[in-house]
C-alpha cells in the first residue's frame, strides 16, 4: 500500500500515469471511430448484394482469430511502417473491430422493415441519404452493442501492445515486471478497468439518447 | 391525368405483374385499382413514381413522361401512403408528416407548422405531434401516414391498400374521412385494394384487375355492380352484388308510414297488438316492446327489444332495406338528420321502389 502511495505521490509518475492513459484512449477508441467508418460500407454492400455474404462474413471471422500479438508484429510488414510505429496498434485494432462490426450493420440493415424503406423511397430520399439519416439511426440498437463490445476488447487489447512497445497503459506493466515493482503494475490494472467500465457507460448513454424513439413503444398513452 | 399506354412489367424471374395496361386515370377524382393478391395492383402504382420501372410501354403524368424526371424529384411530387402506414420510428410524427417539406428544402421551422396544420387536417390532437409513431393506434398511424403524403400538397396521391391493418369499424371512419378530404382538396387519388366493398365506396371509377395483370374491367362502381364485363368481374365484386349496388341507387321520396310511439319515462298505456316503438326526449329510437307486451308503470330502456339498423331518409337504398332486414319488428326505422324518428318503412315497400327505380329503359320506351 505504502509503495502504491509512494509511487502515486511522485509528480513525474503522475505525468507518466495521465499520458498513459490519454495514449491509452487515442489507440483503442480511435480504431472505433475509424471501424464504423469502414463497417457500414462493407455492412451496407453485404446488405445489398447478398452474394457478397458468405464471402465477406468469411473473412471477417478468419481476420477475428488471428492472435493480437501477431496482428501487431505482421502489420508492419504488410504497410511499411515502423516495428514500434502507435500506428501499428491503430491499424490492427482497426481490422478487428471492422471485423467485429461488419456482421451487426448488415444484419441490422437487414432488419429495417422494408415497408419503412419503401416508404422513405417513395418520399423522394435518395439512397445515400436514405441510408444516413433513416436506415442507420434505426440500426443503432443493434449497431450499438458491437461498438460497445469493440470498445472494451480494443481497451484490453492496447495493454498488449506494450509489449510491442507501442505505449498506453500497459506500458505500466512492462515497467513494472521488469523492475520487478508491483505498484505500476497495479495502477495499470485497475486504471485499465475503469477506462473500460467508464467508456462502456459513455457509450450506454450515447445509445440511449440516439435510442429515445425504440423505448417510445414501452410506454404507450404515457 | 395519369395514362398508362400498353405497360408491361416482367421482373427479372419471368414473373409477369402487369401486362399490356392501357388505362387514363382520370384528375381530380379517385380512383381504385382493384383486384385478387397477386394481380399487379401494386407494381402499377409503384411504375407511376418510378419505384418500378415498366419493362415496355409509357407512363404520363399530366402529359409528362415519368421517365424524363429525376425519380427522387418526381416522387417529392407525387404523395405515397404505404400499406402498415410505413411511419419512421425513429421521428416524431410531427417530424414525419414534415419529411417532404423538408426534402424539399423549406425550413424547419415552417416545415413543422405546416405539419402542425396537416395533422389539424387529418383530424388528429396537436399534442400527438410530439409522439413517436410507437405511441399511436394503427388508425391513427394510418392518418399520420395520410398526412405526411399530403404535406408538400402534391397534385397526386397512391394509396396502397392504406387502410388494410386496422379494424373494419376503424377502416370505415378513414374512408368517410379520405372522401370529406378529397371533397376539400380534389387531388387525383390512385387507391389500391383488394376489398371491393371499399373499392365501391370510395372510387369514383375501378379498375378491376385479375391475374396475370391483365386489366378486366374500367368503370364507375355502380356500372361494375350492374354490367360485369365478365365471369370473372361478376365473380369479384361476389354474390352479394345486388344488394351492393344499391349502394348507388338514390332513395328519392320514400313513403313513410307511422307506429305508435312511447317515451321512455311515460307509462306504456294498455297493451295492442302492434310493435310500439320506444324513443328518447331527442325523439331518438332506443328500441321496441313487442306487441301485447304489459310494462309495470314507466317505460324504461332495461325492458326494450334491441333496435336494428337505423336509416337515415336521403343515403342510398342499401340502409332503408338493411333497416328493415335488421329490425325485429320488420319495420325499417328512418330517422332525420339529426337521428329524430321520422317514420317506418317495410322491405316491401324499398323492393318496389327499387323495381321502379330500376329500369331506364322502360322509361325511355315510355318517352317516345
Ligand atoms: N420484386 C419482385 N420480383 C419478382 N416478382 C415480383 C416482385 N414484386 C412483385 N412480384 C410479383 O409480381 C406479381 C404482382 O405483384 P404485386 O405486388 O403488384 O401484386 P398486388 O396486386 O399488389 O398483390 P397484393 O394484393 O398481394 O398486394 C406477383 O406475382 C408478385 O409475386
Ligand atoms: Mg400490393
Amino acid at each position: 500500500m505504502d509503495s502504491i502511495l509512494r509511487y502515486l505521490g511522485n509528480a513525474g509518475t503522475q505525468r507518466e500515469i495521465l499520458d498513459r492513459l490519454v495514449e491509452h484512449v487515442y489507440l483503442s477508441l480511435l480504431p472505433v471511430v475509424l471501424a464504423v467508418l469502414l463497417a457500414v460500407p462493407l455492412g451496407w454492400c453485404t446488405h445489398r448484394f447478398r452474394w457478397l455474404r458468405a464471402g465477406l462474413f468469411g473473412v471477417a471471422n478468419v481476420v477475428y482469430t488471428i492472435p493480437s500479438l501477431a496482428l501487431f508484429v505482421l502489420i508492419p510488414a504488410v504497410i511499411g511502417t515502423q516495428i514500434l510505429s502507435p500506428v501499428n496498434v491503430v491499424a490492427a485494432l482497426t481490422i478487428y473491430t471492422t471485423a467485429l462490426l461488419v456482421r451487426p450493420v448488415a444484419d441490422a440493415l437487414d432488419a429495417v422493415p422494408a415497408h419503412v424503406v419503401a416508404a422513405a423511397t417513395a418520399m423522394g430520399y435518395r439512397p445515400l441519404h436514405r441510408l444516413l439519416t433513416v436506415e442507420l439511426p434505426l440500426a443503432v440498437p443493434v449497431l450499438g452493442a458491437g461498438v460497445r463490445v469493440g470498445s472494451v476488447s480494443n481497451i484490453s487489447l492496447v495493454s498488449v501492445g506494450a509489449l510491442i512497445g507501442t505505449g498506453g497503459l500497459g506500458v505500466l506493466f512492462t515497467d513494472g515486471f521488469s523492475r520487478r515493482y508491483p505498484a505500476p503494475i497495479l495502477v495499470g490494472v485497475v486504471l485499465t478497468l475503469l477506462l473500460a467500465l467508464v467508456v462502456d457507460r459513455l457509450l450506454v448513454l450515447v445509445q440511449r439518447r440516439l435510442t429515445r424513439w425504440a423505448r417510445a413503444g414501452e410506454v404507450t398513452g404515457g | 391525368m395519369i395514362e398508362f399506354r400498353a405497360v408491361t412489367k416482367r421482373f427479372d424471374d419471368g414473373t409477369v405483374a402487369v401486362n399490356q395496361l392501357d388505362l387514363t386515370v382520370e384528375a381530380g377524382i379517385i380512383t381504385v385499382f382493384v383486384g385478387p393478391s397477386g394481380c399487379g395492383k401494386t407494381t402499377s402504382l409503384r411504375m407511376i413514381n418510378r419505384m418500378v420501372e415498366p419493362t415496355s410501354g409509357t407512363i404520363l403524368v399530366d402529359g409528362q413522361d415519368v421517365r424524363a424526371a429525376d425519380p427522387p424529384r418526381l416522387r417529392r411530387g407525387i404523395g405515397y401512403v404505404i400499406q402498415q402506414a410505413g411511419l419512421f420510428p425513429h421521428r416524431t410524427v410531427l417530424d414525419n408528416v414534415a419529411t417532404v417539406p423538408l426534402l424539399s428544402g423549406w425550413s424547419r421551422g415552417r416545415a413543422r407548422h405546416r405539419a402542425a396544420e396537416l395533422l389539424e387536417l387529418v383530424g388528429l390532437p396537436a399534442e400527438l405531434g410530439r409522439r413517436y409513431p410507437a405511441q399511436l393506434s394503427g388508425g391513427q398511424q394510418q392518418r399520420v401516414g395520410v398526412a405526411r403524403a399530403l404535406a408538400a400538397d402534391p397534385p397526386v396521391l397512391l394509396m396502397d391498400e392504406p387502410f388494410s391493418a386496422v379494424d373494419p369499424v376503424v377502416r370505415e371512419g378513414l374512408q368517410d374521412e379520405l372522401l370529406r378530404l378529397q371533397d376539400e382538396l380534389d387531388k387525383t387519388i390512385v387507391f389500391v385494394t383488394h376489398d371491393i366493398d371499399e373499392a365501391v365506396r370510395i372510387g369514383e371509377k375501378v379498375a378491376v384487375f385479375r391475374e396475370g395483370g391483365v386489366l378486366a374491367q374500367y368503370a364507375a362502381p355502380a356500372e361494375l355492380l350492374a354490367r360485369p364485363a365478365d365471369d370473372f368481374v361478376a365473380g369479384f365484386v361476389g354474390r352479394d352484388r345486388g344488394y351492393r349496388s344499391l349502394s348507388f341507387v338514390d332513395s328519392g321520396e320514400v313513403a313513410l308510414d307511422q307506429v305508435s310511439t312511447v317515451a321512455i319515462g311515460q307509462p306504456a298505456g294498455a297493451p295492442t297488438a302492434e310493435w310500439v316503438l320506444v324513443l328518447d326526449e331527442q325523439r331518438h329510437p332506443r328500441g321496441w316492446l313487442p306487441p301485447r307486451s304489459t310494462v309495470e308503470g314507466a317505460v324504461t330502456e332495461a325492458g326494450l327489444t334491441p333496435g336494428g339498423s337505423l336509416y337515415q331518409a336521403g343515403t342510398p337504398l342499401r340502409g332503408a332495406l338493411d333497416a328493415a332486414l335488421s329490425s325485429p319488428s320488420g319495420l325499417g326505422v328512418v330517422v332525420d338528420e339529426r337521428g329524430g324518428y321520422a317514420g317506418v318503412v317495410t322491405a316491401r315497400q324499398v323492393l318496389d321502389l327499387i323495381e321502379r327505380a330500376r329500369p331506364t329503359a322502360t322509361g325511355a320506351e315510355r318517352g317516345h
